[in-house]
């Protein structure tokens, strides 16, 4: 076998292995994965107003998504949030439980290279762009409202 | 109240239909999906567009990492106001410590206690 052929059999065995998140349903999927999860979020959030009545909507909104990001850790701890990304994509990636599985599986996938070189390392791998260009633009923000 | 978790679950539910649009026509990663939209949500939270959308949504609008590019504006606005240039440094980070640092704290321990599983595909 020459290694064009090779290479275009290893194509398709890549595709063929592949998590199926191109299709049209996904995007379905997407919005009633996403938005459930949004739905959790202010489930959380009345139901910590209504047990501290003191509690202000900013704190109330700040301990959701702690909790929400606790939780996401701990179902991809147990496999079930990447079960969840295999079909639903977006929905699963882009509310801040995928920022919190993003960090939880790196940190798992690369436990086996140590503790310091991999797990805390690697990380950072998909939080780290987010972290940085995050800041970055909250500088510039920062910069321009002072100059206004 | 049946109605804000109606409201919930569109905006929320669009954001994301909007994040999986963008893997489908463009190929990116995962990751830049997270950057841009931090990035569009820090935006348009800077022209002052963000707060209506939070006021109407409620957790549609904020748990969406939009919501979190929203959040790194709006902590560096404030700042600037109150400390003047230290503001710019500080305010972003600050606004956002509370989530950053839970995000990396229970995935350390998560991934102390739990290893990952082969993958099936």
């Amino acid at each position: 076998m020459n290694s064009v052929e090779r290479n275009k059999k290893y194509n398709q065995y890549v595709e063929s292995k592949k998590p199926n998140t191109k299709n049209f349903p996904t995007l379905i999927y997407a919005y009633l994965v996403g938005g459930f999860i949004c739905m959790i979020g202010q489930g959380i959030q009345d139901l910590l107003m209504k047990i501290f009545p003191a509690m202000t909507l900013e704190v109330a909104s700040a301990w959701m998504l702690i909790i929400l990001i606790f939780i996401a850790s701990f179902l991809t701890g147990i496999g079930l949030y990447d079960r969840i990304g295999e079909f639903a994509g977006g929905g699963s990636i882009v509310p801040i439980t995928g920022f919190s599985n993003s960090i939880t599986s790196s940190a798992m996938e690369f436990k086996k290279e140590g503790i310091i070189f991999g797990l805390c390392v690697k990380m950072f791998s998909v939080a780290g762009p987010v972290i940085v260009n995050g800041l970055a633009i909250s500088v510039v923000v920062g910069l321009i409202y002072l100059f206004l | 109240m049946l109605l804000m978790y109606l409201k919930v679950f569109l905006v929320g539910g669009l954001i994301c239909f909007l994040g999986q649009l963008l893997i489908i026509k463009t190929n990116l990663t995962s990751a830049r999906i997270l950057v841009l939209f931090v990035c569009i949500g820090a935006v348009v939270e800077a022209f002052g567009l963000y707060e209506p959308i939070v006021n109407f949504a409620g957790a549609g609008a904020t748990v969406p990492i939009t919501g979190f590019g929203r959040s790194l504006a709006k902590g560096a606005i404030e700042a600037v106001k109150e400390k003047g240039i230290l503001g710019v440094l500080t305010g972003g980070i600050t606004a956002t410590s509370g989530g950053i640092t839970a995000a990396v704290i229970f995935a350390y321990i998560f991934a102390l206690i739990f290893s990952s599983k082969t993958k099936k595909y």
